[in-house]
């Protein structure tokens, strides 16, 4: 995390310590999946706004869908393109760069996140400004672009009344849809009491904590950034190559507010959010909407080409990021992930997300897609990385509603299979590799396994007396049975009841 | 090396193991573009999806737009409207007869004075009959963007055959202004949210007050 120079005063609210972006230069030093999540899982109230909230979102997600007759060949269409994509990134990219810069666009490259924090800065300090509003994006978060800006002396204001309420609550977003769903009306109410008037406009006095009254608090305190500032900062939903075409997809109006008002706009976008051409746009204007918030069509869509004279920012900025994608690229298995539209479809429905919220992750991208996209992104060399593709099931729930079909769950098991490759390098010895060595001696041969058997049922008469399963247990056995209990196995295997019953029938 | 050089060589390298073919031949898809959706009535379906976000919708004939102007901003009490340029005379009339004092934006109003009129009136592009979105792409006779974004009322007066009944449809009718360059916004409802505790409350910062006119 980015620190102020000794004596300068933040401009803005602190975030919590700890670092969930990617590709930032300190390490990691966020604990593992496991116990985030036990820490999580005991804050009822965060269970029971996050269960209400997935469960409203999904339900409501499923009519929506069901409204589409064509849904799955939009799908199968929406995943095609971003392959397309994907696969020729190369390609697309020069062509949207082309036709940004004849749009009247600068177009900035930054290979990972330090470097677009830097070309972002020395933008904003060029226009001798000391803030900007800007629009919620995942991209700038994975950044930690806010921190950057802050270390320089420029305050980044938050203009989403989530992010908002996440910004003056010195905390993180717990999902990236509903960043403050953690969050209810009274607490709302509390953190704009404390917090809004240091930062500007106070809410009226004797507020009550009615969602109207706090929404309009925040209009009122919100307006006077918007009509002040004069560099605005949004991430990007989509960059269409064939026009050079921009596009962000919102509901409140914020969106428009940054990307209309101020002289000088910057957007950061991933290199990956490329569509093809203006044609395409149907095809991903019906799968995000009723996908993310469920609704047939979010408030309002911008989409704007470069400079349009007298209309809106006169001098306009993209900066295309690599920050690991071109990474994920390079993993022929993984790189369906870069298909993502971050709708959030994904983590409403994912079982174990549900319950332990966007927190526990130790990411930006929370989920089943921050589970496949972070350790293929970010490695798998710190302890929360590594722990990351075990925060699954295995259920593939996720698979079913992704609207551009990304095989989430092979690719979980796909970084599973990396982490282990790279614990057997390791010195300490684990449960699972342990045990894997001499299983991959007894599934060689029938002679093996047979004896195997054998001796797991003595050994198990002896184990399990008077029991079914077993508890926690000492280790190397610890880490697993901690939150397992482990079966008791059959007395008689299969094979030496096949043997004695119907051995003799060939 | 530039970074530019840097991240399309990285990409190159990751990719080496695709075939070397035009993306079209290496993903063949099978799309037809621009397809309408089959629906009993366009402009009943359009007038009922809008209404579901809680927008006013005015149906009259063409030949009453005017008279229904000066309705709506005789009954809300608009006392302000800023003008795109390009805006109909007979609209423009209509508003003052309803009482308001029409502001031109010419020289361009700056932010803090936009901020002080109450509404605007607007013409549309397209408008999308299976989602309820009106999609201006700010023509001179819709204004530039941040006319229909400050102040907090929004006047919208969309002519039957700019209503089509789905999104392919409308993506193909907007490809003209595209190319020529102008912006988009694409309006379903007006400004919401649900971020506190997912109750939803109508209007945030675009205008707190949609009324369309559907003229026939
Ligand atoms: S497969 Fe894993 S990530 Fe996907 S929904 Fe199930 S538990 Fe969640
Ligand atoms: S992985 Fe699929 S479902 Fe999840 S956020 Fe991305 S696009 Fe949406």
């Amino acid at each position: 995390m980015s620190t102020n120079p000794p004596g300068q005063a933040r401009r803005t609210p602190a975030p919590p310590k700890g670092t969930v972006g990617i590709g930032q230069p300190e390490p990691v030093a966020s604990p593992v999946f496991r116990e985030n999540a036990k820490k999580q899982l005991q804050n009822t109230l965060m269970r029971r706004n996050m269960k209400h909230a997935t469960t409203t979102i999904r339900n409501k997600r499923l009519l929506r869908v069901a409204e589409v007759p064509n849904w799955d060949e939009v799908r199968a269409q929406g995943a095609g393109l971003k392959d397309r994509v994907a696969r020729h990134l190369d390609y697309y990219l020069a062509m949207a760069e082309e036709n940004l810069i004849k749009a009247g666009a600068q177009v900035h490259w930054a290979k990972d996140a330090q470097e677009a924090n830097q070309i972002i800065v020395s933008l904003v300090k060029a226009k001798g400004v000391d803030e900007v509003v800007k629009i919620k994006s995942m991209a700038t978060q994975e950044i930690e672009m806010n921190e950057a800006l802050e270390a320089a002396g420029i305050a980044a204001w938050e203009t989403d009344l989530a992010e908002l309420i996440v910004q003056l609550g010195h905390d993180r977003p717990s999902h990236i849809l509903v960043p403050a769903i953690h969050r209810n009306r009274e607490e709302v109410r509390e953190i704009f009491n404390r917090e809004m008037g240091r930062y500007g406009t106070p809410p009226p006095k004797n507020m009550p904590n009615d969602p109207p009254v706090l929404a309009g608090a925040a209009r009122v305190h919100l307006r006077e950034k918007f009509l002040r500032a004069k560099v605005g900062i949004s991430g990007g939903n989509m960059i269409i190559a064939d026009t050079g075409t921009m596009v962000i997809v919102e509901s409140e109006g914020n969106g428009r507010m940054c990307l209309t008002l101020p002289e000088t706009l910057i957007s950061v976008v991933g290199v990956e959010k490329i569509i093809p051409s203006f044609d395409d746009l149907e095809v991903f204007m019906k799968l995000l909407p009723r996908s993310s918030t469920a609704e047939r069509m979010n408030p309002y869509t911008s989409m704007w080409s470069g400079v349009t004279p007298g209309d809106g920012p006169q001098e306009v900025h993209v900066v295309l990021v690599d920050n690991g994608r071109t990474k994920v690229l390079d993993d022929p298995e993984g790189r369906f992930v870069l298909r993502c539209i971050r709708c959030s479809a994904c983590m409403n429905k994912c079982p174990v997300f549900e319950r332990v919220g966007g927190h526990a992750y130790g990411s930006v991208y929370p989920g089943p897609i921050g589970i496949a996209l972070t350790p293929l992104m970010r490695g798998i060399d710190s302890p929360i990385d590594k722990s990351l593709p075990f925060a699954c099931t295995l259920c593939c729930a996720c698979d079913d509603v992704c609207p551009v079909k990304i095989p989430l769950s092979d690719i979980i098991v796909h970084n599973r299979n990396r982490v282990a490759d790279k614990k057997r390098h390791d010195i300490h010895p684990h449960l699972e590799t342990t045990v894997m060595i001499p299983a991959d001696w007894a599934f060689k041969k029938a002679k093996h396994f047979e004896l195997v058997q054998k001796a797991v049922s003595i050994a198990s008469g002896i184990a399990f007396k008077n029991k079914d399963y077993l508890g926690p247990m000492p280790w190397p056995a610890s880490p697993w049975t901690r939150a397992r209990d482990i079966p008791a196995p059959p007395v008689e295997s299969f094979r030496s009841w096949w043997a004695k019953n119907r051995g003799g029938a060939k | 090396m530039s970074s530019r050089d840097v991240i399309l060589s990285r990409i190159r390298k990751a990719l080496s193991d695709v075939p070397n073919l035009p993306p079209e031949k290496d993903i063949p898809l099978n799309w037809e573009y621009g397809k309408p959706l089959a629906m009993d009535d366009v402009l009943d379906t359009f007038t009922q999806m809008c209404l579901d976000y809680k927008a006013v919708v005015e149906r009259v004939p063409v030949a009453e737009v005017p008279a229904t102007i000066t309705k709506l901003v005789t009954e809300r009490q608009v006392k302000t409207f800023v003008v795109p340029a390009g805006l109909d005379q007979d609209w423009r009339k209509a508003a003052a007869d309803g009482g308001a004092k029409l502001i031109e934006d010419d020289p361009p109003l700056s932010s803090p004075e936009l901020n002080d009129i109450d509404g605007v009136i607007t013409a549309a592009r397209v408008g999308i009959a299976d989602t309820g979105t009106i999609v201006l792409d700010h023509a001179p006779d819709q204004g530039r963007r941040a006319l229909s974004l400050v102040p907090d009322l929004h006047i919208c007066v969309i002519l039957a055959d700019q209503v089509v009944s789905d999104v392919p449809e409308a993506v193909q009718r907007l490809k003209p202004s595209i190319v020529a360059g102008n912006p988009l916004t694409w309006i379903s409802g007006g400004s919401a949210t649900s971020d506190i505790e997912l109750s939803r409350v109508e209007g945030v910062h675009g205008p707190r007050k949609l009324l369309i006119i559907l003229a026939e």
